[in-house]
């Protein structure tokens, strides 16, 4: 059979030739969440993206783990594979080194990923896997109706923990860039507008991406971002990052993060501050210590950021392989398998 | 027997049929390099050999030590040989320790070499020796040689610029070149090795060189040994020959179906002994276009086969027993999407750790059930470290055409014991090709072959064949997600009607020796050897008796319940408490009985031999 080893055209221009639009990316099966969930927002945000990339359908392929999020990939119409719980990220490895033209996405959810899936991710993430890992983080378990998650809050009363978490929760962004993802970003679920283009975004890069979506779980953890995502106050709340842009923030555009030694910290502009003194994004930057900083940054103490925190180029994981297996052969040739077979020692019976 | 005279010093050559040597030290005294070496040597003359390396987990456990000694066991012959042997003819013992741990196995009358300067009073404390025993007549029973190999060895060295200890590591050479000339073997294939190994250190090489030649040598002038011995070339069939070790023709095989099968092979594998010379020598096929993978752990290992397989390719991951239970919800998802993936299972003792480097049969039942829910999948387990070849093409041939996973069962024994190869002619092997679904105007993701049931194998790229699959149940037909009641019965049942139908496509269980009568041995995996040697013997003797060994764990052979009853008493003899006993009886209603041994070690013939004569006795 063919193996083909180069990627399949991956561009805006190829997307005018295929011309595919968002029902063509949305199965004949019914979708289930439960009514109000964000998980509806972002496979629409899904669905409307995939037709930006060029790439065929059949050649887009939807890895999920187990949680509410794992249903997504029943909803498009690419191929798709509901795997098992924090495995999906395995099977996706293994699929893009043997498939290097798909492109391929794994859906997720905090626990999928970063409780059982933990070592997967880690894996996928620090290897440059070309696939683009989507985390739908809701601060719970929904799909098992309502324990902690590794990202629920400190002290959380959950079914599992009626007395509060006793357990620190971990930051994604914050291991996403610890496992050395090229590409690590954050969005929210009811930001379409945003959420697209971070999808786009994510789909456009090679190697391994990790997108955070905040996601609202209305029936187990209804309300976990509303106090910075709500429309009224989400532009004084959050910081929309983009590259070469001083962070500034804020209704008026008036607030900014401002470096002091190794800490951030809010700054009003005016009174003698000016944009020159806040720090300038720079999600290409070679040393992640300034992505770090930002995925550490939470309300009420600063702004959440959102958007691109991270975008490197380092050779993915499919690629090193065929470029490995390429210059086997260039250097010995192409293997001969009686030579294989019989080589070391040999004696005739006869 | 016949005496010649060709040497120089006139000593009489004995002309012997099969000599098993075993070669002793400590793990970092390179015996498994020494034997080896006396392997190919032999093999590449055209004896038959077999051979057991056993050695500790620990890879530099205290010098002197008992734990740390290390061994390897080869019998050649000039006959036909299943077998190590039993018992060594001819024991070296480079200390102590080596000399303690095996000296039980020595039968009396039989050859001990050792290496009389490790005889100090500080190793003797080690291996926990009170009074010399070179000394102390404690080995009267038996021919031994004191030979100074330490002093000698150095002496040959003398000039090179090396450290005493570099010296020292190469006086397993001495030894080796001793037994060279005891038994009438050529150096060179051991000197041709030495220059290739060494080619970037010729201080190395020579060092090397001179050892073995100053053990040769040794033999040849020194006049402490009275004769030498001669094993004939054995008569195998007719064919071109290569010695193998089982993890080498797993790997092989699995090439071979590969390219028989017109697709890529990915291999995924986490480290675990003692499968890892899989993972070292399919990551070596890169020209052969072979994608292999080192995974973060087993269960990534099995998701990535999985992930390759649903690509496409042909899927293959390999481990031992703890690796095996880490995958197994990664293999039920495999069962329920029916995906093409092959299992290998190098088995060693457990249970939990166990002892990694010991051979076992214990994951039989962990292989036909180890998983959640109703899991059927086929299970195959060669014979013999050559055999792997053919099991492995096997194994991934029953993956494809029945598009399930596959469990291929070897264990340590097999997998670092080694017998000589006939290599196969690639053209006169079928092919095992299946074709992908590619029309979309018929395709259903679980409709099914009407001979085999396997379902279409649709790979992502496939224009129009967009679906969706995963581990929930699914839909008879379409594969969409199902709850229904009855669906899920009916699924059930026709996974294992899949499985079931397998025997179809498998070759019946043979007979060795009568063809009903008094006593059936019906063994599986590497307990071959023992299991045959002790039946010949038996036949020999003109008992009613003969042997049965099953390549198929599951489905069995479709003939195995005709085979068991044509036989008044069925022996199981099992490297486990009696697994494939409790199967054969539940299955078949025969009231089969079992003989387990679980020493981390292979049966010996005799203890087979003795069991079935007790059986054939009315005991």
């Amino acid at each position: 059979m063919t193996n083909p080893t180069t990627p399949a055209p991956l561009s805006p221009e190829n997307a005018a030739v295929i011309k595919l639009t968002r029902k063509d990316f949305a199965s004949d099966q019914e979708v289930r969440w439960c009514p109000g969930c964000g998980d509806y927002s972002i496979l629409a945000q899904t669905q409307k993206t995939m037709p930006e990339f060029g790439v065929p359908k059949e050649n887009i392929v939807f890895i999920s783990g187990i949680g509410c999020s794992g249903r997504l990939p029943y909803y498009m119409n690419t191929y798709g594979f509901h795997t098992i719980h924090g495995r999906a990220p395995t099977l996706a490895t293994g699929l893009k080194a043997a498939r290097p033209e798909l492109m391929v996405w794994v859906i997720t959810g905090d626990g999928d990923a970063l409780s059982i899936g933990g070592n997967h991710v880690l894996h996928a993430m620090r290897k440059n896997v070309d696939i683009k890992l989507i985390m739908f983080n809701n601060r719970i378990y929904g799909l098992t109706k309502g324990q902690a998650s590794p990202t629920s809050e400190f002290g959380k009363v959950t079914k599992s923990t009626p007395a509060g978490t006793i357990d620190h929760p971990v930051s994604p962004l914050s291991v996403a860039l610890a496992a050395e993802a090229t590409f690590v970003a954050r969005s929210v679920d009811t930001h379409t507008e945003h959420l697209q283009g971070t999808l786009e975004r994510a789909g456009f890069h090679r190697g391994s991406v990790f997108v955070e979506v905040l996601q609202n779980c209305n029936i187990f953890n209804d309300g976990a971002y509303r106090e910075f995502t709500d429309r009224e106050v989400r532009e004084d709340r959050m910081l929309v990052l983009e590259h070469g842009q001083p962070m500034i923030f804020g209704k008026d555009r008036d607030k900014g993060i401002r470096l002091r030694g190794l800490h951030p910290e809010v700054v009003q502009l005016g009174h003698g501050i000016t944009e020159e003194d806040l720090v300038v994004h720079d999600e290409k930057a070679e040393d992640p210590y300034l992505a770090f900083m930002l995925s550490r940054m939470w309300w009420p103490e600063f702004p959440v950021p959102v958007g691109v925190l991270r975008n490197i180029e380092r050779p993915t994981h499919d690629q090193l392989m065929v470029d490995q297996i390429a210059a086997e052969i260039a250097r010995r040739g192409a293997g001969d398998l009686e030579a294989l077979l019989a080589s070391g020692d040999t004696w005739v019976v006869k | 027997m016949t005496t010649t005279s060709t040497r120089p010093h006139e000593l009489p050559v004995q002309e012997l049929e099969r000599v098993t040597i075993r070669f002793a030290g400590d793990s970092g005294d390179g015996m498994q390099l020494t034997g080896m070496q006396f392997t190919r040597t032999a093999a590449v003359f055209g004896n038959d050999v077999s051979t057991f390396p056993d050695y500790p987990a620990e890879i530099r456990a205290p010098a002197g030590s008992l734990p740390g000694v290390s061994g390897f066991q080869i019998s050649f012959s000039s006959t036909d040989i299943h077998t190590p042997g039993d018992q060594p003819d001819v024991l070296v013992a480079m200390n102590p320790a080596a000399l303690k741990a095996n000296i039980g196995d020595l039968p009396a009358g039989g050859a001990l070499i050792v290496n009389s300067d490790a005889f100090t009073p500080t190793n003797l404390a080690k291996a926990g020796y009170e009074t010399n025993p070179l000394a102390d007549g404690s080995l009267k029973a038996y021919t031994v040689f004191e030979i100074p190999i330490t002093t000698l060895n150095a002496r040959a060295l003398e000039g090179l610029e090396m450290t005493n200890k570099q010296i020292d590591l190469t006086k397993n050479f001495f030894a080796l070149g001793l037994m060279f000339w005891l038994y009438e073997r050529s150096m060179e294939p051991t000197l041709r090795w030495i220059d290739e190994k060494f080619a970037k250190r010729p201080v190395i090489a020579e060092a090397n060189k001179r050892a073995l030649k100053a053990g040769y040598a040794f033999g040849e002038t020194t006049e402490i040994f009275h004769t030498h011995y001669r094993v004939a070339p054995a008569h195998l069939p007719p064919g071109t020959y290569r010695n193998i070790t089982g993890n080498e023709a797993t790997a092989l095989g699995f090439l071979v179906a590969s390219k028989k099968a017109d697709r890529p092979l990915f291999y995924a594998s986490y480290p675990i002994t003692p499968a890892s010379d899989i993972l070292h020598q399919l990551s070596g096929y890169k020209t052969f276009g072979v994608k292999s993978f080192q995974a973060e752990d087993e269960i990534a290992a099995m998701g990535a086969a999985i992930g390759a397989a649903y690509g496409g390719l042909l899927g293959l991951t390999g481990t031992s027993g703890p690796g095996l239970a880490l995958k197994s919800e990664a293999i039920n998802l495999a069962v329920m999407t029916e995906l093409p993936v092959v299992i290998v299972d190098v088995q060693r003792a457990g249970p939990s750790t166990g002892m990694p480097t010991k051979t076992e049969q214990g994951d039989l039942l962990q292989a036909l059930f180890g998983r959640n829910g109703e899991s059927p999948l086929p299970v195959v387990a060669p014979a013999t470290p050559a055999e792997c070849f053919d099991l492995a093409f096997e194994a991934a041939r029953i993956a494809l055409r029945h598009m399930t996973p596959v469990i291929y069962l070897s264990d340590a024994f097999l997998a670092t014991g080694a017998e000589p190869w006939r290599i196969p002619d690639l053209d006169s092997l079928p092919s095992i090709a299946v074709p992908n679904a590619t029309d979309p105007a018929t395709f259903q993701p679980y409709a099914r072959d009407p001979e085999t049931l396997a379902r279409p194998w649709a790979v992502p790229g496939t224009p129009g064949l967009e679906h969706r699959i995963g581990g929930l149940e699914k839909a008879d037909i379409t594969g969409n997600v199902s709850y229904d009641p009855e669906n899920h019965h009916r699924m059930t049942l026709l996974r294992a009607e899949k499985v079931a139908r397998v025997a179809n496509d498998i070759p019946a269980l043979e007979t060795y020796g009568v063809d009903e009568g008094e006593l059936l041995i019906l063994g599986w995996g590497s307990t071959y050897g023992a299991l045959r040697s002790a039946v010949e013997r038996l036949l020999a003797e003109g008992q009613s008796v003969a042997h049965a060994h099953l390549r198929y764990l599951n489905p069995f052979p479709a003939n195995t319940g005709d085979v068991l009853r044509r036989y008044r008493r069925v022996l199981i003899p099992e490297l486990n408490l009696g697994q494939l006993l409790m199967l054969i009886r539940a299955r078949y209603l025969v009231d089969a009985e079992g003989y387990h041994r679980v020493r981390g070690k292979p049966f010996r013939i005799s203890e087979i031999h003795e069991r079935a004569e007790q059986i054939l006795a009315g005991r």
